[in-house]
């Protein structure tokens, strides 16, 4: 390859602690910063850059879900309703007090924080399947207050109108101009994130999954760290909400249902659980999953079917798709996408001298 | 004497009776399973929309009679059991709990989407023999449906009582969920009981969804049922069949109860969501349930 890691040597503990030690890593994130801030929303068309918007919003859900699942082992099957708390607090502030967008995103955040550290106090007592549907009751509760309750949800179909954000005086009106502004949060919640595991609340985090007991004897107290890990996560979910809030225009619960919880699951089971990369990934994957599926079939399914046969099926292939290639994952790559793209790289890391 | 409308409870509680021993029945599904190979089903509900429409495919597309359609729809479950066991469950065996849930959900969306692309999203029906005339029996009126439901529902749970009480199967079944190598030591072949649980749970589940079929009629639906099946579980205790029994009755009755007194005060929708209320309680107060058994876990 074209990079060595030998003759790199640590001399200082900045150095040490450096985010990306190697020259190469630093190169790559460069050219992907270059890529991204610069070649990207010049080059892509604007229903591209929707798209890619769409992903930008689950890279931040997906990263909170994995600090939860991947990184405590606890389970959430409410996520989902979390966003909608996130979505609904920071809706009313913008219409009812015409808050910016800096005040909230932190609130949307700090709201559904709030309720996911309730939620998650059952997880002293109880663990795995009864957590996960414990957060599946969670999600019921939540959607059913938020839908009955018209002084949160702005009564008329339960949905509140929100103006776009606007930066320095800038109303960010288009999508390519929403991609900007959604790459940055993107990116800080990547960048906190990566902080965040290798802090000494991350290796708790760590222990915690792996054996909660043990943690608890070695002195980590595993009731905080675990409300604490519910209240970071739900704090990333809740920010997901009012950034898709800003994208769609609008407030509304119907798009933070349980399918929403269970597609979030899906991104980090696919991407890797307890991976950063992974989390994009599967973020990634798991939004254009759908859309690949339509454009494949529109293009191509007309050999074997008519497009009115094709319009019906659209749907019932996705969730087939969606479904199989969770199973799949689960049985034949556990560790998902991350470790498959860490393969490719442990292969070229000693190409061409690989014995 | 309160000044309550007795009458109105009555017959409140009566449907709940009858509707909370249908909800015994899908739990039914989902203790067998959970009882012989500690997985939980999170397709319990697809289980029973898909049984609900093999059968509604048999008689509306087959023109066969209704006994023939629920003869199928248990065989293909039986089917779909024993395949679901092998391809997906067993390779699963020893890894982390999510492993599993994720795995039973990721099934829910396969058979969600085989079940419409193979047999069409429109609403079928599955008739049955069943007259349609509401019986009455003194202030309470009961729909003949609910009746042979609940009927059913506790016939075959009283019989699966019996089979893991008495039956040399039912006992080795035991056994292997009390502990796999325990069991395999005594010469009990493992693998074969978890792949006869699943099958087990096919059966179930193919009654359940041939019973909620007639009443409710067979679309994709049906599947929401495995959402109600939750708070049934936790209430009783997973581990626990009469668990099962009690928690479906509970849930049924205050189901029905809070549909009747609270929906009007705060307009609608409780009924999806006072059994999840009830279930959190049960889960801060008491996680094992009514019957369930407690863990004890060790480092």
């Amino acid at each position: 390859m074209l990079h060595s890691e030998t003759g790199i040597f640590k001399t200082s503990y900045a150095a040490d602690m450096a985010l990306y030690p190697l020259p190469i890593a630093r190169w790559t994130v460069a050219a992907l910063a270059l890529l991204f801030v610069a070649l990207v929303p010049l080059l892509f068309s604007p229903y591209a850059i929707t798209i890619l918007n769409l992903c930008l919003i689950a890279v931040v859900g997906a990263l909170g879900l994995n600090i939860l699942v991947g990184y405590t082992g606890q389970i959430s099957i409410g996520h989902g309703a979390f966003m909608s708390v996130g979505a609904y607090t920071a809706a009313n502030l913008i219409v009812r007090l015409h808050a910016p967008f800096y005040l909230a995103i932190p609130a949307g955040g700090l709201m559904a924080a709030l309720i996911g550290a309730v939620v998650g106090i059952p997880s002293l007592r109880i663990k795995g399947l009864y957590l996960a549907i414990s957060t599946l009751a969670a999600q019921f509760i939540i959607e059913w207050v938020i839908n009955h309750v018209t002084w949160i949800s702005g009564g008329i179909e339960s949905s509140i109108q929100v103006p776009p954000p606007s930066v320095f005086g800038w109303k960010l009106e288009s999508q390519r101009q929403l991609y900007f502004f959604l790459l940055f949060f993107a990116v800080l919640a990547i960048v906190a994130t990566m902080n965040l595991v290798r802090s000494r609340i991350g290796r708790a985090f760590i222990a915690v999954r792996d054996q909660d007991i043990a943690a608890e004897i070695i002195g980590i107290n595993t009731f905080r760290y675990k409300l604490t890990a519910f209240a970071i996560s739900s704090f990333y979910a809740g920010v997901t909400g009012v950034l898709y809030t800003y994208y769609l225009g609008i407030a509304n619960y119907e798009q933070f249902q349980l399918d929403v919880s269970i597609d979030y699951l899906a991104m980090i089971i696919i991407g890797g659980l307890g991976s950063i990369l992974g989390s994009i990934f599967g973020a990634v994957f798991i939004t254009v999953l759908p859309i690949a599926t339509r454009l494949f079939l529109t293009q191509f399914g007309d050999i074997f079917f008519s497009q009115a046969a094709i319009a019906n099926m659209v749907s019932d292939l996705r969730l087939i798709l969606f479904g199989g290639l969770i199973i799949l994952f689960l049985v034949a790559e556990p560790e998902g996408l991350s470790r498959l793209w860490r393969n490719v790289l442990n292969y070229f890391r000693v190409w061409p001298f690989s014995y | 004497m309160l000044d309550l409308p007795w009458r109105f409870i009555a017959i409140l509680t009566a449907n709940g009776i009858l509707v909370g021993s249908m909800y015994a029945l899908v739990a039914l599904g989902f203790v067998l399973i959970y009882k012989a190979t500690d997985a939980i089903n999170f397709a319990q509900g697809e289980f029973v929309m898909f049984a609900g429409f093999l059968a509604a495919a048999a008689i509306g597309l087959g023109g066969l009679p209704w006994w023939a359609g629920a003869l199928i729809a248990i065989l293909g479950m039986i089917a779909l059991g024993f395949a679901l066991e092998r391809v997906v469950l067993r390779p699963l065996l020893g890894r982390p709990i999510i492993a599993v849930i994720m795995a039973t959900i990721g099934l829910a969306a396969v058979l969600r989407g085989t079940a419409t692309l193979a047999f069409g999203a429109g609403i079928k029906t599955i008739p049955l023999p069943i007259g349609s005339s509401p019986l009455l029996l003194g202030p309470l009126i009961l729909p003949p449906i609910e009746l042979v439901g609940g009927a059913i529902s506790l016939l075959f749970l009283a019989g699966f009582a019996w089979f893991f009480l008495k039956s040399r199967i039912g006992v080795a079944m035991r056994a292997v969920a009390d502990n796999q190598q325990v069991a395999m030591a005594m010469g009990i072949n493992v693998r074969r009981y978890f792949a006869l649980a699943w099958a087990l749970g096919g059966v179930v589940s193919a009654l359940g969804g041939i019973l909620w079929g007639a009443m409710l009629a067979v679309d994709n639906q049906l599947a929401l049922l495995g959402l109600k099946v939750f708070p049934v579980m936790i209430l009783g205790g997973l581990d626990s069949i009469l668990g099962a029994v009690v928690g479906g009755l509970i849930i049924g009755v205050v189901e029905s109860l809070s549909s009747g007194f609270l929906d009007p005060l705060v307009g609608g929708g409780t009924k999806d969501f006072v059994p999840y209320l009830l279930m959190i309680a049960v889960l801060m107060i008491r996680p094992e349930g009514i019957f369930g058994r407690r863990r004890i876990e060790r480092v």
